[in-house]
């Protein structure tokens, strides 16, 4: 069976196909269609993959390797493993999910939106697969390209502006993860291929873990690598792009945007950084969690302020990402466990938050929090299964959210007590932000921007059951995930002692 | 050496063709059928390493796979440039034949220019590329704008021909070899001599101001505004390619070895260049002048070729060459055809021509260098140059981050194309869009996406 297809070709190549279809859609129908079908044929795809994790049995199948650039030593290396399993699977859940909950919402040219949105699952996609540097770099790159053009041409107003910050922000930050990659690359053993070819050096995985580096090289190319993943996930003080992406993009998009692009950085440091710069990651980890808990709490002081809802949400993810990436840099089984698990469920839980979101401002045309009122009145389903999400959002018992942090929480406490108890403020203001936001939009007195709000029709109570049932099975039953992951977790602590 | 005599030879028969032959069509297609077989005679050349000219020139040019590819390549590029924008040509003046023919010349030039063993080489053939362009500049005679770009040009480039000549004249002084083969120049032991350094100062400044590199560059800018914009596209893109490949050849065989002494004189250039270019280019309103600051941001990356001087380098002098010229030749093609140069003038072209729009997408995002293009490929070889010099590591830190800068003058037009609406209807000429142009665009795009996708489909050739 892996002769003729391996799992990471059809996670890569389905979406590509699927863009290619909906760009050349006749009707406008069509490419929603074709979008819809082919995220759920992909979604089963990724479901597959959960049961053919036997590393000897299905090698095959899970791991792939294309000769590209012969004589610079790069090959196109794709592969899965448990951590990119993991996250193509939220990615393969994230897609079929924010196509469904939007499909009421009608865009200008959707042949070109549904186009871009399956390309942006395809470079999703690569970055979680790639085992080869030069791979990786591509698909970090292409994934951003047509996010970009997605956020420009159907954002809100001031779109071009905020989208281009976002752009540039990026850009900078990977054109210096690129001198990074050729610098570790210079430093790599010489690789050979079967028909005899020779190259000095080699851009694969492995050889990039085991490249001759000093602990001076790995110090100042840990900062290369580490801006380009900072401002992916965004950690304070590189986080500026990102309130104004999300309020001005279109839903759809900040949805793929909070719930699985902001992975990327945080997958980045775990496949890439730590494990290549071990030394320079002990180095730097005071540092960096000092960073990421002045972050939480600045986040999260800005959202209790916030009367705009996306942006509000927007904090609230940035507090989020920090807390994960200070548990990365705890570094004990403990707290990466929790990240693993976190990744996951912070995706599904913000991607749930902006569905409702969605919804609200597709019905109201309103972002402003005080001009919002008494939502419970006139769409009850609605206000319960937000209730229930922003619930998982603040990590209450029972819900996703909770084993997860519990776990990064006596990660970070077994390092360090007090970047546990400062991070911990973080969460008590998380629960004000949001049950505060909760109270005004949802309950009080019926106002007249509210007053002709419908209650959720049939695709939004699917999604939105979906949701809430990805929330509670892990919240009760959080084991397979872990499981998943545990053996990655090891191999990577092994490899900083 | 096919390829100098024959272009030498079909400039001349192009001249008289305008004579004979009345039509104003057919010298494009003369030349064009002209072109592709002096391509094909060049890759003969290539692949055998034969030419069909047995000629004794006492060691004064060398052709290997590498120059010979580099000739490839400009030929290639000047092919696409000819099936894009050959009918633009017609309309600049009467005497049609005639820029065809110095075309060709600027042709056999830039074969000697990439092939020539000896310094007096060299000159004969940067000044065949030079004399040719500055008529080219002029040709559009009753334009003011035309005339006074020409003159600066003639001008500057004089001067900088006389500082080449002075500068060669030292180092045959100073060579006790007294020779002017490029490989047999004794620099002594330790610091050189004065002679040669003064030399090797003065070729360096006038081989910089042909590639418009900073503090050299002032004339770039009025002479690619004032010149018709299809001799621009010429003159900023193989022209300026060759002068960079005649610019590295110099400098690796003469003075590869005392690289240590002059080096710290290419990063200064290098910062500059990539400064200036950049810098101005974000506040340029015209696109036309934009591209001209942007030829210069181009050349500060193409120098770091010349830092690093090493395998990969020549590797990324070649991409480049290839990937700058077709993306900067295409949007020149596209710019022909609008009706205002600014950037404004590009308002919501994605609606009224979408094909257009796309291919200028490209082109923008190769010149960028965003992955899957060209343009990356380019830039990517060029950083791994010159990070394995292993020095320096902070130029190439300050050579991306004005890549950065760069997207940013550049997606200013992808975001009027796609996400401003046009003030008023006809954005294009009329007569713009003709099936073979709207054919050739999609054939850039396609061999820039080749490209980028693998790039050893063209450098492979080095190592056959």
């Amino acid at each position: 069976m892996g002769n003729y297809f391996t799992f990471p070709d059809l996670l890569i190549w389905l979406p590509i196909l699927a863009g290619g279809f909906c760009f050349f859609s006749k009707k406008d129908k069509e490419a929603k269609r074709t979008a819809i079908v082919f995220s759920i044929i992909i979604l089963g795809v990724s479901v597959a993959t959960l049961f053919f994790t036997d590393s000897v049995k299905h090698l095959n199948l899970n791991y792939v390797n294309y000769i590209w650039l012969k004589y610079l030593g790069a090959t196109y290396y794709i592969g899965i493993d448990s951590t990119g399993r993991m996250l193509t699977l939220l990615t393969a859940i994230g897609f079929p999910i924010v196509l469904i909950a939007t499909s009421n919402t009608t865009f200008k040219k959707p042949a070109n939106f549904y186009g871009l949105l399956m390309l942006t699952q395809a470079g999703l996609m690569g970055v979680f697969l790639a085992m080869d540097a030069l791979t990786f770099y591509f698909f970090w790159e292409l994934a951003l390209i047509p996010v970009y053009f997605l956020s420009s041409q159907w954002g809100g107003e001031k779109r071009i502006q905020a989208t281009f910050k976002f752009f540039v922000y990026t850009f900078a930050g990977s054109l210096l993860m690129l001198i990074g990659i050729i610098y570790v690359y210079m430093h790599t053993g010489a690789r050979s291929f079967e028909d005899g070819t020779i190259a000095n050096h080699s851009f694969a995985l492995n050889s990039f873990y085991n490249a001759q580096l000093s602990a001076v090289e790995q110090n100042w190319l840990f900062i290369l690598f580490f801006i380009a993943f900072a401002i992916k996930m965004p950690i304070f003080p590189f986080h500026t792009w990102q309130p104004d992406a999300y309020d001005q993009s279109p839903t759809a998009v900040t949805m793929i945007l909070s719930g699985i692009m902001v992975k990327m950085g945080l997958f980045g440091v775990i496949r890439w950084l730590i494990p290549m710069f071990p030394a320079a990651s002990i180095h730097y980890r005071n540092v960096i969690m000092l960073l990421s808990i002045i972050g939480i709490v600045y986040a999260s002081c800005i959202a209790m302020m916030q009367d705009n809802i996306k942006r509000l949400i927007a904090y609230s993810s940035i507090a989020h990402i920090g807390l994960m990436c200070a548990a990365i840099f705890a570094m004990n089984q403990i707290s990466i466990q929790g990240v693993m698990l976190q990744m996951f469920n912070h995706g599904i839980n913000i991607i749930g938050m902006w569905v409702v979101v969605e919804i609200i401002e597709r019905q109201t045309g309103i972002k402003k929090i005080s001009q919002l009122s008494g939502l419970a009145t006139t769409a009850p389903t609605l206000t319960i299964f937000f209730i229930i999400i922003a619930l998982a959002n603040i990590a209450l018992p029972l819900t996703n959210a909770f084993t997860g942090e519990f776990l990064m929480f006596s990660g970070i406490y077994n390092y360090n007590t007090w970047f546990a108890a400062i991070a911990g403020i973080g969460i008590i203001l998380s629960a004000v932000y949001t049950l505060n936001m909760i109270q005004k939009v949802f309950y009080g007195s019926v106002n007249a921007a509210t007053a002709e709000v419908k209650d959720i029709s049939w695709n939004e109570k699917i999604v939105l059951l979906l949701i809430v049932g990805i929330i509670f099975f892990i919240g009760v039953y959080p084991q397979p995930l872990i499981d998943l992951t545990s053996g990655e977790i090891n191999d990577l602590l092994l490899r900083i002692k | 050496m096919n390829t100098i005599i024959c272009t030498a030879f079909f400039g001349v028969v192009m001249m008289f063709f305008g004579v004979f032959v009345k039509s104003k069509k057919s010298p494009k297609y003369a030349a064009i059928i002209g072109l592709s077989a002096i391509i094909l005679l060049n890759i003969s050349e290539l692949i055998t390493g034969n030419s069909f000219f047995q000629i004794d020139i006492h060691e004064m040019l060398h052709f290997d796979n590498f120059n010979l590819l580099f000739i490839t390549i400009a030929l290639s590029c000047t092919l696409i440039y000819f099936l894009l924008s050959g009918s633009e040509i017609e309309k600049v003046g009467n005497h049609v034949g005639e820029y065809f023919a110095l075309i060709f010349f600027v042709l056999c030039g830039i074969s000697i220019a990439a092939t020539f063993n000896t310094l007096l080489m060299l000159f004969i053939g940067i000044e065949i590329i030079s004399i040719p362009l500055y008529i080219l500049t002029a040709s559009d005679k009753r334009n003011l704008k035309s005339n006074e770009a020409a003159l600066k040009y003639f001008l500057m480039g004089a001067f900088s021909t006389g500082i080449m000549l002075m500068g060669i004249a030292f180092i045959y002084g100073g060579n006790p070899a007294a020779s002017f083969h490029i490989d047999k120049i004794q620099l002594g032991i330790g610091k050189m001599p004065v002679m040669i350094a003064i030399g090797l100062l003065f070729l360096m400044v006038s081989m910089s101001f042909k590639v418009s590199a900073a503090p050299f560059h002032f004339w770039t800018p009025d002479v690619y505004d004032g010149a018709p914009t299809v001799f621009t596209s010429f003159m900023s893109t193989i022209v300026k390619a060759a002068g960079f490949f005649a610019f590295i050849r110099l400098f690796e065989h003469a003075f590869g070895v005392i690289q240590d002494q002059w080096q710290h004189l290419i990063i200064f250039i290098t910062v500059a260049t990539l400064l200036i270019g950049n810098v101005t280019a974000v506040f340029q309103q015209s696109v036309k002048r934009m591209l001209a600051y942007s030829s210069i941001a181009q050349a500060g990356f193409m120098l770091l070729a010349l830092f690093a001087l090493n395998g990969k380098a020549k590797e990324g002098i070649l991409l480049y060459s290839a990937a700058y010229s077709l993306a900067t030749i295409g949007m020149f093609g596209i710019l022909t055809k609008m009706e205002d140069f600014t950037i404004d003038g590009f308002n919501g072209l994605a609606k009224e021509k979408p094909l257009l729009a796309f291919a200028t997408t490209v082109f923008l995002l190769s010149l960028t260098g965003v992955p899957l293009t060209a343009g990356f490929q380019s830039k990517f070889f060029m950083l791994m140059a010159a990070v394995e010099n292993g020095q320096h590591i902070w130029l190439v830190i300050v050579a991306v981050l004005f890549a950065a800068v760069s997207a940013y003058y550049y997606f200013k037009i992808i975001q009027s194309m796609y996400f401003k609406e046009a003030k008023t209807s006809g954005i294009v000429k009329l007569d713009a869009l003709s099936k073979p142009f709207n054919i050739m665009l999609m054939v850039i795009v396609v061999i820039i996406l080749i490209i980028g996708i693998y790039p050893e489909i063209l450098i492979g050739w080095m190592y056959h």
